[in-house]
């Protein structure tokens, strides 16, 4: 490996690890395009993107675990129903497979999704200024406020079936609540073939009610497994290239840790506008993608990788630029106090 | 000496997974270790720019 590619994937490995500890994900569905697009096999793209997201995964769960922020008892309860929620949805493909729809039916669904979930961040950023649920690391063991309760997740509680679950933050939710709503979130990963964090991190907060910090830190220990077991799978196979690996986790080691200490200085009601733009532009980016794909136009596969690697640069950029600002003002304003 | 490639396909990749948990511990206990002796600096270093 040439020290240009080794410096290359050390700088994108820190990128992606700002925004996996600013926001608790982002990491496979920037990792495995990118591969794909720089030459390397579909195996090899996915199963690595998976090796990587393990190892980032286990050092984030490890920093939230620090801050108290992982509810063990609701990651084993999601694994279980996303683990049967996957077997679903991946017969759902096979049956369409059957029938010749997979393909655009899974492309239109994740344009769709990642989309929409892009539009609803956007659109909760700007209406509610920052105390929409942001990830304040100090406020996971804290009982949460009624109010700061979304409304779903407020009916989905309303449901008293026996077994009754407490969780952190005091929330009380029904077994089968949990399981229902892990099942959801494992059907859709399992039919779109993603990792899934951008879909149960918010149902979590959103659908359980969780707060933030808990619902991040719960969803990374839940990805040590998914990632733990997607990418021996792959290795397995021969999926697995540790000079990849290797260095793209010594830089979002690095990253990650800017990230989470970023999440106690910025404000994060602004960032998560960004965020929301980034999820778009990843919907943007697939559907490029996925049109080069059935016109068999190359250059999409290009476009698509700029949109992704851009909206990424920008976000990650955007954590760290408003991270210095504040920290500068923060010293401006103590010392004009002093005077 | 045992030679990675004679293990059976399942030990290979457990061996694999291995080395990413192993990197991932050391580089948690690594770069915790540098913010801690050199975090309160660089901040106060960002602040002062």
């Amino acid at each position: 490996m040439s020290l240009a590619l080794l410096a290359l994937f050390v700088g994108f490995g820190l990128l992606i690890g700002v925004l996996f500890g600013f926001f608790g994900m982002g990491g496979s569905f920037l990792v495995t395009p990118a591969l794909l697009v720089m030459g390397y096999p579909s195996r090899v793209a996915v199963g690595s993107g998976l090796a990587f997201v393990f190892g980032t995964s286990v050092i984030a769960t490890l920093k939230h675990r620090d801050l108290g922020q992982v509810d063990y008892k609701l990651g084993v309860l999601m694994i279980a129903g996303t683990t049967a929620g996957i077997e679903v949805g991946k017969e759902i493909v096979l049956h369409l497979e059957e029938l010749g729809m997979a393909g655009s039916i899974i492309s239109v669904t994740y344009v769709v999704l990642l989309g929409g979930i892009g539009v609803f961040v956007t659109y909760e950023a700007l209406k509610g200024g920052d105390d929409d649920g942001g990830v304040d690391h100090d406020a996971a063991d804290a009982e949460i406020d009624g109010d700061d309760i979304p409304d779903i997740a407020r009916t989905i509680q309303s449901y008293r079936v026996p077994p009754m679950m407490t969780l952190r933050g005091g929330v009380q939710v029904s077994l089968w609540m949990i399981l229902g709503v892990a099942f959801a979130t494992g059907l859709l990963s399992g039919f779109l073939g993603v990792g899934g964090g951008f879909i149960r991190m918010p149902a979590l907060f959103y659908l359980i009610g969780v707060p933030v910090p808990v619902a991040v830190g719960t969803d990374l220990f839940e990805i040590v497994f998914s990632g733990g077991l997607g990418s021996f799978l792959y290795a397995m196979d021969g999926g697995v290239d540790l000079s990849i690996v290797l260095p793209l986790l010594a830089g979002s080691a690095l990253g990650a840790r800017v990230g989470s200490a970023a999440t106690s200085i910025v404000d994060e009601g602004e960032i998560k506008v960004y965020f929301g733009l980034m999820l778009l532009g990843g919907a943007v980016a697939v559907a490029v993608r996925e049109i080069g794909n059935v016109y068999d136009i190359g250059v999409f596969d290009t476009v698509s990788l700029v949109l992704i690697l851009g909206s990424a640069l920008l976000v990650s950029g955007a954590v760290v630029y408003s991270s210095i600002t504040a920290l500068r003002s923060e010293a401006g304003s103590s010392s004009t106090i002093a005077d | 000496m045992i030679d990675p490639a004679s293990l059976p396909p399942a030990a290979q990749a457990a061996a694999l997974i291995g080395v990413v948990l192993l990197e991932a511990m050391v580089l948690y206990v690594g770069y915790g270790a540098a913010e801690q002796a050199i975090g309160d600096k660089l901040i106060e270093r960002i602040k002062n720019t």
